[in-house]
């Protein structure tokens, strides 16, 4: 069953590196997370290993409330990327999580012309593999 | 220490193909340094410099380049920020001419773009291979999404239309029916690009630039040097580069590269915005040219849509810009730096005919890089005949 679904799955998986696993890690268990400076309170995303502000390593995870709003976004009819290809249109956008971060994502569960930039939104996780989940966002319910 | 003058322009040539299954990238941009040598009355033995990169290149490619034509020279520059490499090549070129590391440096680009059948806008962005592709690949981000989602939030905030990029477009195509080596010359209005099929959203298919083979070169060298060459020189006045990206979450994406790479130029080169007669500005898509001129300062952000209208952007019109009909309708054989910097030394020297913008004396040249929507590059040059 899982070897069917890995097959099934065309869309390019991302190259999780030791310096990001634990993000993807929280993914899996369905948590989205992103970073703050333990020393000058800088919040960032995507995880890294250190501030872009001062440079400190010392990083406190902070747990997000999956919530956000669409800041802008693309319907996309036109990709000929395997996995794209065969799901055309698919919606691309930066989603502003109420961390205050934005966050390149898919929006789901809603057709093109439902989407308005500053509409609420919320996560849901997508089990693409048995080893990859994908933060995507729907609609707020 | 100041650039200003330092160094100019005394060769261009563009290549005049647009499909050229038939000949190598290495062997158009060998032809094309012959035509930018001829044009300044220079031999290849001249050459002391070289700059190059390219969507058909490896991380050595200018090693392999330098092989292919048995080049030895005392300067080397590869930068590889996208589209807008060949406007920053200039830029570097100048700084190593002013500095005594080289004398004439050649700045060239080829490619196969069409003939080899690269999906560029519409391919899938980002090879995957840097750490940062781990967070934009699994979503299927395109080069034409990344633009369009500027286009999409502009429109939300200040009322922007598609009628109003469409005219960028529309100007561009009508430059281009005056450009005999254009790939697609026969005008098209406002409602042709809307009618056409929707990309990525709000961006249609006439929104996009096209995909060509081409290629193109320049000759930098000393102002001295080129007081004695074949063209009127055009000098390097002014020169600024730099990055965005998505700022660790915190960016506001309708400020781009453009606004720092812009400001710098024109505080180095000592001009005003009222002193530029006419502009090259990568139009990758209608969107990079709006957004690039508000960022470049030439009207406030938010009114872009305007300034863009009304035929504003045409070569008889306040504020002429790619009047070899651009990207979007002349050529884009992947990158298309280069050929800012050569329309506008054309423009500077007086040889564009029918399209001349009148008593052009002083022009801005802004290459755009990768994806405003993700990361990109910008590098701005100012150009004068005086």
């Amino acid at each position: 069953m899982a070897d069917q679904k890995e097959k099934k799955y065309a869309k390019p998986l991302p190259h999780v590196d030791e310096e990001t696993r634990p993000w993807w890690e929280a993914l899996q268990r369905h948590e989205l997370y992103v970073q703050k400076c333990r020393d000058c309170g800088d919040v960032r995303y995507h995880p890294r290993a250190q501030c872009t502000s001062c440079l400190s390593p010392r990083t406190e995870w902070v747990r997000c409330s999956g919530r956000g709003k669409v800041y802008t976004f693309t319907a996309t009819y036109q990709n000929q990327a395997p996995g794209f290809r065969e799901s055309l249109p698919y919606i691309m956008a930066w989603v502003e999580l109420d961390e205050g971060l934005k966050m390149l994502t898919n929006l789901v569960e809603c057709r093109p012309e439902e989407v308005k930039i500053g509409m609420p939104v919320e996560v849901v996780y997508e089990d693409v593999t048995p080893e990859v989940t994908l933060a995507k966002f729907r609609p707020a319910r | 220490m100041s650039l200003s003058r330092k160094a100019c322009v005394a060769g261009a040539y563009e290549h005049p193909t647009r499909f050229a299954p038939d000949k190598s990238m290495f062997q158009i941009m060998a032809e094309s340094i012959r035509g930018a040598l001829d044009d300044a009355g220079l031999t290849i033995k001249d050459v002391d410099g070289l700059c190059t990169t390219g969507i058909g290149m490896g991380g050595m490619g200018i090693v392999g380049f330098c092989d292919y034509l048995n080049l030895t020279p005392n300067f080397v520059d590869s930068t590889a920020i996208g589209g807008s490499s060949f406007v920053a090549h200039t830029a570097h070129a100048a700084a190593a001419i002013a500095a005594g590391l080289c004398e004439v440096c050649v700045v060239v680009y080829g490619s196969t773009a069409a003939s080899s059948r690269f999906a560029i806008g519409t391919g899938g962005a980002g090879g995957g291979g840097d750490p940062c592709d781990q967070f934009e690949i699994p979503y299927g981000p395109t080069t034409v999404g990344a633009y369009a989602m500027i286009a999409q939030r502009h429109m939300h905030d200040y009322g922007t239309t598609p009628e109003q990029l469409a005219e960028i477009a529309v100007a561009m195509r009508l430059h281009a029916s005056m450009n005999p080596v254009a790939k697609y010359r026969d005008p098209i209005t406002v409602e042709d690009v809307l009618a056409s099929r929707v990309i990525s959203s709000p961006l249609h298919l006439l929104d996009c630039c096209i995909i060509s083979d081409g290629g193109g070169a320049l000759v930098i060298t000393s102002a001295e040097r080129a007081r004695d060459l074949k063209k009127k020189p055009v000098y390097i006045l002014g020169t600024g580069e730099t990055v965005r990206h998505a700022a660790r979450g915190q960016r506001d994406f309708l400020e781009i590269a453009a606004a720092q790479s812009g400001r710098l130029a024109f505080e180095r080169a000592g001009v005003k915005h009222s002193d530029i007669d006419m502009a090259m500005i990568y139009d990758s898509f209608t969107i990079t040219v709006h957004t690039t001129l508000e960022n470049l300062g030439f009207c406030k952000r938010g009114e872009g849509g305007a300034f863009v209208s009304g035929g504003r952007l045409r070569f008889d019109g306040d504020f002429p810009i790619n009047t070899d009909g651009g990207g979007l309708s002349s050529n884009h054989p992947g990158m298309r730096g280069i050929f800012l910097v050569i329309e506008a030394t054309r423009q500077l020297r007086g040889e564009c005919g029918p399209r001349q913008v009148v008593d052009c004396k002083t022009a801005l040249v802004h290459g755009t890089g990768g994806a405003l929507g993700t990361r990109h590059s910008g590098a701005t040059l100012i150009l004068s005949n005086q």
